[in-house]
């Protein structure tokens, strides 16, 4: 059977699935972090796949670079509120931070 | 099998396998490790999907610059020394719950996309996409592209100053 439109997609479902697990039981906040990169890399392959085959139209291809540039100061945010959550708690579990005063 | 398909078996199994690594797997290093082979494959996955600008950009974003923080993010904020690298725990029956659910998504994706009836083109002539994305970059998404360089100052600035010490 020849690769198409479908075997991408189906890889990226289960890419979603898994990262979609990963945010919901993890504790750790940047294993929940790692989780999200994973949903935003299926949702990427995704528009990759649709532009692929739908023609090879370049709308696709500047979603994908948007949502990889919005990744990117997701992450480096996420990291610093990270780490000054450290600072105030000396963990990083989600459910207990439950104080907004430092 | 053709080439084509050898590689994208060969990627699709790389980004799964290590992808359901970087899920399951307690100790935290290991999961960070993981997720560079993740990318990696997904970056296999955009040269056959014949994006290479996109392919190099996920190289060069995502495991150079989102890889390498989230290490230094785990290795700042985890005792390295004396106690283990771990993540937290959580109950049997969330585990169970969370796992179904997940379960139920990924089933429901699969079902909707399998059965679909996408509108697929005919086969075009492959090129290299670098021209075009910087035509479409600077002409029609001019604003998003200004904006999204705004945001990235906001964000290295903003980012700065949440994670310096207080004095």
């Amino acid at each position: 059977m020849e690769i198409g439109l479908t075997h991408y997609l189906i890889i990226s479902a289960i890419l979603f699935s898994l990262g979609l697990y990963g945010i919901i039981t993890r504790k750790h906040a940047i294993m929940v972090l790692m989780g999200l990169e994973l949903v935003l890399n299926a949702t990427n392959i995704n528009f990759i796949a649709f532009a692929r085959y739908g023609g090879m139209n370049i709308e696709g291809h500047i979603a994908a670079i948007f949502v990889i540039i919005l990744a990117a100061a997701e992450a480096a945010i996420a990291l610093a509120i990270v780490l000054n959550i450290y600072q105030n708690f000396r963990h990083v579990n989600v459910d207990e931070v439950d104080n907004l005063k430092g | 099998m053709d080439l084509i398909t050898i590689a994208f078996y060969f990627f699709g199994a790389l980004t799964i396998v290590f992808g359901a690594v970087v899920v399951f797997t307690k100790n935290i290093m290991h999961a960070a490790f993981s997720l560079l082979f993740t990318f990696f494959g997904i970056a296999g996955l955009y040269v056959l999907l014949s994006a290479d600008f996109l392919a190099i950009t996920q190289i060069m974003i995502y495991i150079g610059g989102i890889l390498v923080l989230i290490i230094f993010g785990v290795m700042l904020t985890t005792r390295i020394t004396g106690v283990e690298v771990k993540s937290g725990k959580i109950g049997k029956v969330q585990l169970a719950v969370a796992g179904l659910l997940t379960v139920l998504i990924a089933a429901t994706l699969i079902m909707i996309f399998t059965t679909s009836n996408w509108y697929t083109a005919d086969s075009v002539p492959l090129n290299s996409t670098v021209n075009e994305i910087g035509t479409a970059l600077l002409t029609n998404y001019l604003l998003a592209f200004e904006a999204a360089s705004m945001l990235l100052l906001i964000a290295i600035v903003g980012a700065a100053f949440i994670a310096r010490k207080k004095h």
